[in-house]
C-alpha cells in the first residue's frame, strides 16, 4: 500500500485488459479445456468470517494495529488507529470500520486497521470480501496481504498483494498492485478498474485474487480484470521475474481505512465524517488443483 | 468553411423537410416513432430536437429582458454527430433582449423519466465564463418538478456535465426537458456563444451520497401568529458525481415530503408553505399549552438536513427586519457614519432567506426616522412590551466582549431620549445564533417610546463580526 498511483491511459488500459483477457483464456484453455480460473478452482474454505456476532471482532482470527506507525504508517496517513468500538465493530452483519475526525493521542482522526499476522497465513488461493466502502476526498480503504516473513526479510522483500485499493475522491475507480524488491513504493505493478454504472459507496462489491504459482489475478464482482505474473517484471526497469517473490511463502491478511497520506492526498473541508468501510465477509479457499 | 448559424424559424422547415423526405423514403410512421416520440424516450437533442414542441426554444418572456434571436443550431460544431444547440448571449444592453434563456418541452403529454438518474450534456463555450442556470422540469405550466444547476462552469473544450434527478419515482409525465438561462454578468458583459450537445436524460448508476436538505440544512425558529403562514426555503439536493466532485441543485418543494411534530399548532402543506393552526394542545402534565411545532422533510425517504421550529403565539409585532413579519420600512441597516464608523455590511441572502451581516463592527444603526427627508416614519412602539433579535457572533466571543443595543425615541429632535441594554460576550454563542427577548423595560433611559427612529448596535471592536436577525417588538395579547 506504499505506492503512488502509476498513471495509465484509458485506451492502454483497454488493450492490456483486452490482451491479458485474451491470453489468459489461450492459456487456460491451452492447459485445461474443462476448467476455467474462477472460484471453483479453489474450492475448499480456509478462512471465513461472515461478521455475524455483534460486538468486537473474533480474536482468533484478528489482531489491530494501534497508533500512528512510523511517518503515519509510511504513507503520511494522519490517523491513529485503535481497537475501540468507535472505530471498529462488527454490527448488523458486517464489520464497520469508521474513521472520525476528533483529536486522538496526538493526531487529527481515528480509524481502525485489522489483520490475520500470527492468527492466519496462506500461500496461494483465493482472498476475497464483499464490501461498500466510505467516499470523500482522503478515504484510503484498502485490503491487501503482506508476506508472513516481513519480520524476518522485511519489507518489500517479503512482497506485498494489495487486493484492493480506493481513493476516496474517486467513487467509481479501485486498484490493485504488488510490490516487492525493486518494485514497491511509487513503481508497483498497478492496475485501476473502473465501475462503468456502480460506484464503490453504494453498492457492495466483491473485491479478490486468485493466486497460484506464478501468477495473480484480479477480480471486482466476477470480472476479471488483470493477470499479474512473472514475466511482467521483465518489460520494467532494474527488475526481471527473477524478483518475484510470491513463490516464496504464506501471506496475511489486513483490512485498514486511512485518511489523508500518499494514496489520495488529505481530506478537505469537504470530506463528510465519519466515514464508515463496511466488510460484509472475507473468505480465503484453497484448491487441490495448487498441490 | 462557411459557418452556418441556423435560427430556430428556420430550423424547423429544414427538420421538416429532412422528415417529409425520410417519410417519402419509407412506408409512413412506424410503431416504433410512436414509441421513440412519447412514453420514456430519454433523448432531447441529438442532432436534432427529439420529441419537443415545434417551436424548439420557447424564450422566457421579453417583458423580462429575454433575448428570443440568440438560439439556433450549428453544424459546424458538434460534440458527437453534426450538429449542436448554439446560443448567443446577448450583451446587456442589446435591444432584442440582455439575456437569453428559455425552455424544451415535451411535444406531447410529457415523459415518464422514472428510469433515469440524471439529466446530461456536452457543452463548450467560446470562452471561459458561467452559464447562470441549466435544468428540467420548468413546464411553463405548473413547473412543478423543476430542478435547476446554478453557474455552471464552461470551458473552451467540450466536457460532459450531469445534473442528477433528486427522485426520479416523481417524473411519471414530465414536460419540461431541459431550461436555460444565460447572460454576462460573470463576462464582464460581453456576450459569448456556447453550444450543447447530446443533451438527454442517462441512467448512470454512478450518482451518491443523496443529501436533500431545507432551509439551508439549518434548524431555524420562528415565532408566528394563530392563522398566519411561514413559507419554508431553500430547497436543495445534494449528491456525489462519479468525478467525486459534490453537486448541488435547486429544487422544488414538491420533491419533498413534509412533516409536523405538533399538529395542534403547524401543518404544511406540499408547497413547504407552514399553516398555523392553533396555540397547541394542552400538556397533561404541565397544564400549559405545547405550541411548538418542528417541520421536518424528507424526500425520497431520505431525511432532509434542516427544520423550522414554529412556536404559536398571540403577540401584536412591529417587525423591523424579518422573512416571517411583514417589516416597516426603514432608512438603511447601515448609515455609514464616516469617519468614526468602521461597520461594512448590511442586510445579505443567506440559505434562501435574509440576514443582516456586519463586519469590522464598532458601531453601526439601523435608521427609521425619515433620514434626509426620506418620509420613513419613526415607530411607535408604546404599545409594545419586548424586543426580539436573533445574534450569530461569526467569530469567537470572550465574556467580555458586549453588544449595547440603544433605542433613540425622536432621535435628532431636541426631545431626544434614550436607553441601552447590554448583550454579554458570554450570553453569545460563537458562530450560532442566540435568541434574545428583551423587556422594553430593560432599556434604561427610554422613558417615551412613541417615535423610535434608530437601533444603534455597539461592540467596540469587542465583536467585529456579526449577523442579525428577526428583529422585532412585540407584545404578547
Amino acid at each position: 500500500m506504499n505506492f503512488k498511483n502509476k498513471v495509465e491511459s484509458r485506451s492502454l488500459r483497454l488493450l492490456s485488459t483486452s490482451l491479458v483477457l485474451f491470453i489468459t483464456g489461450a492459456i487456460t484453455l491451452s492447459c485445461n479445456p474443462d476448467e476455467t480460473q474462477k472460484v471453483t478452482t479453489f474450492n475448499q474454505i480456509t478462512f471465513a468470517d461472515e461478521f455475524d456476532k455483534n460486538g468486537a471482532l473474533n480474536s482468533d482470527l484478528w489482531t489491530y494495529d494501534i497508533g500512528t506507525g512510523d511517518n503515519g504508517w509510511g504513507n503520511n496517513e494522519l490517523q491513529y488507529y485503535t481497537d475501540r468500538p468507535e472505530n471498529v465493530v462488527v454490527e448488523d452483519g458486517m464489520l464497520k470500520i469508521t474513521a472520525i475526525k476528533e483529536d486522538f493521542e496526538g493526531s487529527g482522526y481515528t480509524s481502525a486497521r485489522i489483520l490475520t499476522k500470527g492468527l492466519f497465513k496462506q500461500k496461494y488461493g483465493r482472498f476475497e470480501a464483499r464490501m461498500k466502502l466510505p467516499y470523500g476526498k482522503g478515504m484510503w480503504p484498502a485490503f491487501w496481504l503482506l508476506g508472513a516473513n516481513i519480520d524476518e526479510v522485511t519489507w518489500p522483500f517479503c512482497g506485498e498483494i494489495d487486493i484492493m485499493e480506493n481513493a476516496g475522491s474517486q467513487p467509481t475507480i479501485v486498484s490493485g498492485a504488488v510490490h516487492g524488491p525493486g518494485y514497491s513504493g511509487a513503481n508497483p505493478l498497478l492496475k485501476k478498474y473502473e465501475f462503468e454504472n456502480s460506484r464503490v459507496d453504494t453498492e457492495f462489491h466483491i473485491y479478490g485474487v486468485e493466486w497460484g504459482p506464478n501468477y495473480i489475478n484480479y477480480y471486482v464482482d466476477d470480472v476479471l480484470y488483470n493477470r499479474i505474473a512473472p514475466q511482467d517484471l521483465d518489460d520494467e526497469e532494474d527488475v526481471d521475474s527473477s524478483d518475484w517473490v510470491f513463490n516464496d511463502g504464506p501471506f496475511f491478511m489486513i483490512i485498514n481505512l486511512a485518511v489523508g497520506g500518499n494514496f489520495d492526498g488529505n481530506p478537505t473541508e469537504d470530506t463528510v465524517f465519519p466515514q464508515t468501510m463496511y466488510v460484509d465477509y472475507v473468505r480465503v479457499y484453497y484448491g487441490g488443483s495448487i498441490d | 468553411m462557411k459557418k452556418l448559424i441556423y435560427k430556430y424559424h428556420i430550423v424547423f422547415p429544414f427538420i421538416a423537410l429532412m422528415c417529409i423526405a425520410l417519410i417519402s423514403c419509407e412506408r409512413g410512421f412506424s410503431d416504433d416513432v410512436e414509441v421513440a416520440t412519447f412514453g420514456s424516450n430519454p433523448e432531447i437533442y441529438t442532432d436534432a430536437p427529439v420529441g419537443l414542441t415545434d417551436e424548439f426554444f420557447e424564450s422566457f418572456d421579453p417583458a423580462t429582458g429575454a433575448n428570443p434571436e440568440g438560439f439556433g443550431t450549428d453544424e459546424n460544431e458538434a460534440y458527437s454527430g453534426r450538429s449542436s444547440i448554439r446560443i448567443d448571449v446577448p450583451s446587456p444592453t442589446d435591444p432584442d433582449g440582455g439575456y437569453i434563456g428559455g425552455i424544451f418541452r415535451d411535444r406531447g403529454k410529457g415523459r415518464d423519466l422514472t428510469e433515469y438518474d440524471a439529466l446530461t450534456f456536452w457543452a463548450k463555450g467560446s470562452t471561459t465564463t458561467t452559464i447562470d442556470q441549466v435544468g428540467f422540469g420548468t413546464d411553463f405550466d405548473k413547473n412543478k418538478y423543476a430542478v435547476n444547476m446554478s453557474n455552471i462552469e464552461l470551458s473552451t473544450k467540450w466536457k460532459k456535465y450531469i445534473i442528477p434527478i433528486p427522485d426520479a419515482s416523481k417524473l411519471v409525465q414530465e414536460r419540461g426537458m431541459f431550461l436555460f438561462s444565460a447572460g454576462t454578468s460573470n463576462n464582464n458583459g460581453i456576450g459569448f456563444t456556447f453550444w450543447l450537445d447530446e443533451v438527454k436524460f442517462e441512467k448512470l448508476g454512478t450518482i451518491g451520497q443523496p443529501r436533500p436538505a431545507i432551509l439551508g440544512g439549518q434548524d431555524q425558529t420562528a415565532q408566528a401568529n394563530v392563522d398566519t403562514t411561514v413559507p419554508l426555503t431553500s430547497f436543495t439536493y445534494t449528491a456525489n458525481l462519479p468525478n467525486g466532485q459534490d453537486v448541488t441543485v435547486s429544487v422544488t418543494p414538491y420533491y419533498f415530503d413534509f412533516e409536523t411534530s405538533n399538529p395542534f399548532v403547524a401543518s404544511v402543506n406540499e408547497q413547504g408553505v407552514v399553516s398555523v393552526d392553533g396555540a397547541g394542545d394542552v400538556d397533561p402534565e404541565t397544564g400549559e399549552p405545547d405550541a411548538f411545532a418542528t417541520i421536518t422533510a424528507s424526500l425520497g425517504g431520505l431525511n432532509a438536513a434542516g427544520s423550522l421550529t414554529v412556536e404559536a403565539v398571540d403577540i401584536d409585532i412591529i417587525s423591523i427586519f424579518s422573512d416571517v413579519f411583514a417589516n416597516v420600512a426603514v432608512d438603511n441597516y447601515n448609515g455609514f457614519y464616516e469617519p468614526f464608523q468602521t461597520t461594512l455590511g448590511g442586510s445579505i441572502e443567506e440559505d434562501g432567506g435574509n440576514v443582516i451581516n456586519y463586519t469590522l463592527l464598532n458601531f453601526v444603526a439601523i435608521e427609521f426616522y425619515g433620514r434626509g427627508g426620506s418620509g420613513v416614519p419613526p415607530v411607535d412602539a408604546t404599545e409594545m412590551e419586548f424586543l426580539h433579535i436573533d445574534i450569530r457572533a461569526n467569530e469567537i466571543v470572550d465574556a467580555a466582549d458586549y453588544i449595547d443595543i440603544s433605542l433613540h425615541n425622536n432621535f435628532t429632535q431636541s426631545n431626544e431620549v434614550s436607553g441601552t441594554f447590554r448583550v454579554n460576550g458570554s450570553d453569545l454563542t460563537s458562530n450560532d445564533w442566540v435568541q434574545f427577548d428583551i423587556p422594553l423595560s430593560s432599556f434604561s433611559g427610554l422613558s417615551a417610546r412613541e417615535a423610535i427612529g434608530m437601533m444603534l448596535f455597539v461592540s467596540d471592536g469587542t465583536i467585529a463580526n456579526v449577523s442579525l436577525d428577526n428583529i422585532y417588538f412585540y407584545t404578547e395579547n
